[in-house]
């Protein structure tokens, strides 16, 4: 075998890898994204989408958001405008968290219909720029 | 001053333009008028982008709200520390920012590229121009123009967003925009080569020392990033594979891969299409990463308001990525190797090994920054790629590579003996399986954390090793004491020690990075006089107690701060602050939302990291999050000593290396050619 071929089978092994590497990596970990339509969707199509962890991308609905700074437990509704779930969440959210703003939410739909988030993250279309009040 | 600012962007625009056609039509055609007209149009718009970047300035510090930019990110009360920054805090500025700092790389480049390499200059010149006059029409036509003016003169402006009011700010975007634009230079040398053909390695010589500029640059905007996201973001870690980090990290590691395969090219005069590519890549992911950072095409915790520059920047990318293919494919045959592959078991392979990962290490975090597009198109469903799948994927890559950075620099050139792999790696495998087994005994049973440290062990006692023998060799022959020796060392071949030194930060920073593999968090609901426990990876039992909160005006905000007592086994070791902070306008009305000062007791085994959430309904009840982050302190370590080692290699001064095939005196002095001689 020349040391080209050798090399080559080198450079096959490392790729290969890599591409092993992603390809399983996404499947152990990587999560769906979703809006709450597409989730409603999916979970009456398929109930296992219950208790699967997930991502779900909307809108705090002013008004609902509930905080218990003991327990550290907040509870709020989202919403992309045509289906709502409650959200629960213990734990600290961000501080760019408010009732109207961009949230994803990282977490598990359970078959109460409410999703326990173990992860929120508030959006912020431009962290950069001051937002304008309305 | 907005009428001259924007008048000098027009200037600019003009110069610019000129600069590209003379640089392209001079050098084609061989005329030196047209060459030196170029040259000087790069020195011209240099001089109108720095009026514009002052006039923005003046217009900053005189609070001149009639200028939409400056109205929308600064304010009255706004500390003056922060004021200059906010030339690139918001999309126009930044722009400017960019086009200024090119131009001002294309001037220096005019000026200072040795005579050896006048050829490329009127090209250099050409491209320089060209890409700096993009950002001036982005400016210009998207528009993103820093001088547009308000429709109304508000009293006092909107004030900079308060997680931007941090020492870091002053810094790091600066740093990070000036390792990202100077990628420009290597690119614009890379060019001239293609274009003037003149591709027998002199184009590497001229082009090596600004890649590592550039690459220093860039390693030291990272590095103040994930430092200021550390402080400042609260969730107690410093990188989240964040798409604007992944931007950044993107040409940083094709640069990195670009810097080992440039030793093969000189050496061995393999790699020329390769190195090329590299480069080209390099600077077009660079473009891309500004394209994904302002078209907000992907959310980001970095990213700008959506708008039309990203599709400046796309079409952009797209002419220059076709323009570049042409170029290359077209020069393909004038970059044949000149010798070839003699063993897998040599340096050029390790390195061709080191390079491959590097680029897969890119094209994994590429593919992960794009992933939720690219599964949206394919699948109709967004599969997010979040810092888990990262983590998985590029952990073992990078263990790889760590674990060839101690081969590479050892093996032999052409084909490694048996006495070779012995002579060189008998103490530093020693020394790597050593350390293994002494973790495993003290009981560590991470697997990634045990690969980290014991694959480090083997690569600083392949550094040692080197500076050791080296420094004894000179002991021998001149009879200098050790620590002469070594400072000898360093600065007669500084881009081999240099580079060593650069490797032992790489395993501080791969220390730094295990760490976190083990750190402990609680939260905890206090009243003042109660306290909470945390156990720390370094065995003891830490407890902090909350003191109680004080609440008072600042400059232009509200503190809310809470005092915590620290002990380290019932052992005071001081006092904790963390603050939540309330950002107001001149009148006392708030803006933007709290923002969270982060409590930190950095030490070298751990860090205590508490995050004051929340008071309970306004009573002294307060939420804290408490971290213990192992080891910290050595990624800051680590960045430190990589940048001592990136400046010892860009030193001026020094032993010449001569490439091979350049015109350059072969004559290479110092402990290289000795040692290389004994294998």
């Amino acid at each position: 075998m020349t040391a080209g071929t050798k090399f080559a089978l080198g450079a096959v092994l490392i790729v290969g890898s890599v591409g092993y590497l992603m390809a399983s990596g996404i499947k152990q970990t990587g999560q769906y994204f979703l809006t709450p339509s597409e989730l409603a969707q999916r979970v009456s199509a398929d109930p296992s989408f219950y208790d699967l962890g997930l991502k779900v991308g909307a809108r705090v609905v002013p008004g609902t958001v509930s905080k218990e700074t003991a327990t550290q437990t907040l509870r709020f509704n989202i919403t992309d405008g045509t289906v709502n779930y409650p959200v629960i969440f213990k734990g600290l959210p961000p501080d760019t968290f408010t009732d109207s703003v961009e949230v994803v939410v990282e977490g598990r739909l359970q078959k109460d219909g409410v999703i326990h988030a173990t992860n929120v993250l508030a959006k912020c279309g431009s962290r950069y720029e001051a937002v304008p009040k309305a | 001053m907005s009428l001259l600012g924007h008048l000098s962007l027009w200037l600019a625009f003009l110069v610019g333009l000129w600069g590209a056609i003379t640089g392209f039509v001079g050098g084609a055609q061989h005329r030196p008028d047209l060459q030196q007209s170029a040259r000087n149009a790069t020195f011209a718009l240099f001089g109108a982008l720095l009026v514009a970047v002052i006039s923005l300035e003046i217009a900053i510090f005189r609070h001149d709200f009639s200028l939409q930019y400056v109205a929308g990110r600064t304010s009255r009360n706004l500390p003056t520390f922060y004021l200059w920054s906010a030339l690139y805090s918001g999309q126009e500025g930044s722009l400017l920012f960019w086009a200024a700092v090119l131009s001002l790389f294309g001037a220096l480049t005019q000026l200072f590229t040795s005579r050896r390499h006048r050829a490329y200059l009127p090209y250099v010149a050409a491209i320089t121009s060209l890409v700096a006059t993009f950002f001036v029409s982005v400016m210009l036509f998207a528009p993103a123009n820093p001088f547009q003016r308000a429709a109304f003169t508000p009293l006092d402006g909107s004030g900079m967003n308060p997680q931007l009011q941090n020492p870091g700010m002053v810094f790091h975007p600066p740093m990070l925009y000036l390792g990202y634009i100077s990628i420009t230079i290597p690119f614009a040398f890379a060019m001239a080569a293609l274009l003037t053909k003149k591709l027998d390695a002199d184009w590497l010589v001229a082009v090596r020392k600004w890649t590592i500029v550039s690459w220093l640059f860039l390693s030291i905007g990272l590095l103040i990033g994930m430092w200021w996201a550390y402080v400042e973001l609260g969730w107690g870690g410093y990188w989240a594979w964040d798409p604007v980090e992944n931007a950044a990290l993107l040409p940083w590691l094709v640069m990195t891969a670009f810097l080992h395969s440039v030793m093969v090219q000189e050496k061995r005069g393999m790699l020329k299409k390769w190195n090329l590519a590299l480069v080209l890549g390099a600077w077009l992911l660079s473009i891309f990463g500004t394209f994904l950072t302002r078209s907000g095409v992907i959310a980001s915790v970095h990213s700008f308001t959506q708008s039309p520059v990203g599709y400046f920047f796309l079409a952009f990318l797209v002419v220059a990525a076709i323009a570049c293919a042409i170029v290359y494919i077209k020069r393909l045959p004038l970059l044949e190797a000149e010798s070839t592959l003699e063993s897998v078991v040599s340096r050029e392979a390790s390195f061709l090994f080191n390079n491959l990962l590097l680029i897969g290490l890119a094209f994994s975090v590429l593919w992960g920054t794009l992933y939720p597009i690219i599964s949206e198109w394919v699948q109709g469903v967004k599969v997010t790629y979040g810092p888990p799948t990262f983590n998985f994927v590029n952990i073992p890559l990078g263990l790889v590579l760590l674990l060839l950075t101690g081969i590479g620099p050892l093996i032999a050139w052409r084909r490694a003996s048996t006495t070779n792999l012995r002579r060189q790696f008998a103490v530093p495998v020693t020394v790597g399986v050593f350390m293994l087994l002494i973790l495993l005994v003290a009981g560590m049973r991470e697997l990634g954390a045990l690969l980290a440290f014991s694959i480090g062990a083997f690569v600083f006692g392949t550094v040692f090793q080197e500076f050791a023998r080296g420094a004894r060799a000179r002991h021998r022959q001149y009879g200098e004491s050790t620590g002469f020796a070594v400072l000898q060392l360093l600065s007669r071949n500084r881009r081999r020690y240099g580079g060593y030194i650069v490797h032992i930060a790489i395993v501080l920073l791969f220390v730094g990075f295990a760490g976190m593999a083990f750190k402990t968090e609680t939260e905890a609901t206090l009243r003042p006089g109660e306290s909470a426990e945390l156990r720390g990876s370094d065995g003891h039992l830490y407890t902090f107690t909350h003191l109680g909160i004080s609440q008072y005006n600042a400059l232009n905000r509200q503190v809310t701060a809470a005092l915590l007592d620290v002990r380290r086994d019932g052992k005071d070791i001081g006092r904790l602050r963390t603050e939540k902070r309330q950002h107001v306008d001149a009148l006392g009305n708030p803006t933007f939302e709290p923002s969270t000062e982060v409590g930190i007791m950095s030490g070298l085994r751990v860090d205590l990291y508490v995050v004051l959430a929340g008071l309970v309904n306004g009573t002294e009840q307060a939420v804290f999050r408490f971290t213990i982050n192992p080891l910290v302190w050595w990624v800051w370590f680590g960045g430190f000593v990589l940048v001592i080692g990136g400046l010892i290699v860009l030193w001026p001064g020094g032993v010449v290396v001569a490439v091979k095939g350049s015109k350059a005196s072969p004559a290479q002095a110092g402990y290289a050619v000795k040692l290389e001689a004994e294998r």
